[in-house]
């Protein structure tokens, strides 16, 4: 709320793709933060879902489909993922206010039960650890096995999780190929983790 | 090679390692006054960085202090706080100070100190900061570029003989051999079998086993160790044992001597983590000699 000091008029987005899917910024997340908001004593100039707010194009031509509504507003209050948020924030200048801290990509483990598997790092080292990555999965990154906080097969850091390379150990060993273990994985090379990147396909 | 532990591991002399955290400020009085007590019975005292994640003084500095004081340390290096220019940095630094000795770790989780807001590095690991000690050794960074002035390092590594599953951290423990950790010093060692198991099965490594002995005062610092302490682990024996004690603390120092006792055929040395209580060191020390 303290993001919406200083104005009554809020324009809402949501996004109908992994926001709609994490219920952060769905059909049903709007409406409640309409809801909030009214409560607050805020005045909602509109809302939107687009079909994914990281589209910089379409964001920005869907918000001109709403200009009237988007020009009435102080805010806009966005419920997406940081790159949704961004696509808002290139397609207007109006204020943008971030409703969601965005977590981590996920996988889906099932309906509402997300889990990080991949850190998106430019530099995989699947095809050595069983399929199993631990520069995400292991909560300390290390490349080269357990530290030494394991217990049990649990992580140092959360006894609750499973230590990566307990599961990497034992993958490769059902598959007999443990022996990969043994050969020393290089440090990371952060080269290729460029920041901010930026790819353009070959047409 | 001016490192004494090495000539003593080399020797095959039992050798007897203690540990001293730097300061939490900027008075050194209390670290040099328990390094200068610890060393009167042991060969060299392991200078702790930033234990536990809670913030202390460089142990570059506070290891440095030790030699001027004509002290072996051996000073603790964590992947946890540094990238691998300052890793390098630091262990250039360490070398222009007189320091021989370091051990390699990666380093507790952040989460469990007194910074838990802050970020941790982890770009090496224990292994590549053993690798990278290795190259430094033969004047190299570990880009390969040449230094001017190559270190003489005698690096170690940490390795658990009790933890489960032990065949998961088993490839870790060749390749800190293989990257040139030349001794072990081990966690708490309660059960001296496990211990006679893991120094057969690393023998093929070539690396020395300085095994950890922990002397605890009390059943509820030993609960309050495997609350807190990642990586160590009291069995509930010793436990029970120092809740039914007349005097635990002595009771404590009696457990320890007795592991010591017990490891001394196995192994190369060992390490005794008086956990702050270092008056017991000498006491410890005592039986061995």
């Amino acid at each position: 709320m303290a993001a919406l000091e200083g104005g009554d008029h809020v324009f809402i987005i949501g996004c109908a793709k992994c926001a709609t899917v994490c219920k952060s910024g769905g059909e049903e997340e709007v409406f409640r933060m309409q809801e909030a908001l009214a409560a607050a004593g805020k005045d909602v100039t509109g809302t939107i879902v687009i079909d994914e707010t990281c589209h910089m194009l379409r964001t920005g031509r869907d918000l001109r489909s709403r200009r009237e509504q988007v020009e009435e507003a102080d805010f806009l209050l966005v419920l997406s993922c940081g790159a949704g948020i961004q696509s808002v924030a290139e397609a207007t200048e109006k204020k943008v206010v971030a409703g969601t801290d965005s977590k981590f990509l996920g996988n889906i483990r099932r309906f509402g039960q997300f889990e990080q598997r991949c850190s998106l790092c430019g530099d995989c080292r699947l095809n050595d650890t069983g399929g199993v990555c631990p520069v995400t999965v292991c909560a300390k990154g290390l490349l080269n096995g357990p530290c030494g906080g394991m217990e049990d097969g649990a992580c140092e850091v959360d006894q609750n999780s499973r230590c990566a390379w307990v599961t990497i150990y034992e993958r490769l060993e059902r598959q007999q190929r443990a022996e990969r273990l043994d050969e020393i994985t290089p440090a990371r090379d952060f080269a290729h983790k460029r920041h901010p990147n930026s790819l353009v396909l070959e047409k | 090679m001016s490192s004494n532990l090495a000539r003593k591991l080399a020797a095959s002399e039992f050798v007897i390692t203690a540990e001293v955290a730097p300061p939490k400020g900027s008075d050194t009085s209390g670290l040099l006054k328990t390094a200068s007590f610890l060393a009167t019975y042991v060969d060299a005292i392991n200078v702790t960085d930033n234990q536990g994640a809670n913030m202390r003084m460089t142990p570059l500095v506070a290891a440095g202090l030790l030699v001027r004081e004509g002290i072996e340390p051996i000073m603790q290096l964590t992947c946890r706080d540094r990238n691998r220019l300052a890793l390098q940095s630091d262990l250039l630094g360490a070398a222009a100070l007189g320091i021989h000795n370091i051990l390699a770790l990666s380093g507790d989780d952040i989460g469990c100190g007194d910074h838990r807001q802050g970020r941790s590095v982890f770009d090496l690991d224990s292994v590549l900061l053993l690798q990278t000690i290795n190259a430094m050794n033969r004047g190299l960074d570990m880009n390969g570029a040449p230094l001017s002035g190559a270190t003489s390092f005698f690096a170690g590594a940490a390795a658990a003989p009790e933890v489960e599953p032990f065949a998961v951290t088993r490839p870790k423990l060749s390749k800190k051999g293989a990257a040139g950790a030349r001794f072990f010093q081990t966690q708490a060692v309660f059960n001296p079998e496990r211990l006679a198991f893991f120094c057969e099965n690393v023998q093929p490594l070539d690396v020395k086993v300085i095994a950890g002995i922990l002397v605890l005062k009390s059943a509820r610092m030993a609960e309050f160790i495997n609350r807190a302490i990642p990586g160590l682990k009291v069995p509930e024996t010793v436990v029970e044992r120092l809740k039914s004690a007349v005097d635990p603390a002595a009771e404590g120092v009696r457990i320890a001597a007795e592991t010591a006792v017990k490891c001394r055929t196995m192994c190369a040395g060992v390490h005794i983590m008086a956990m702050g209580c270092d008056e017991v060191v000498p006491q410890v020390v005592a039986v061995l000699k």
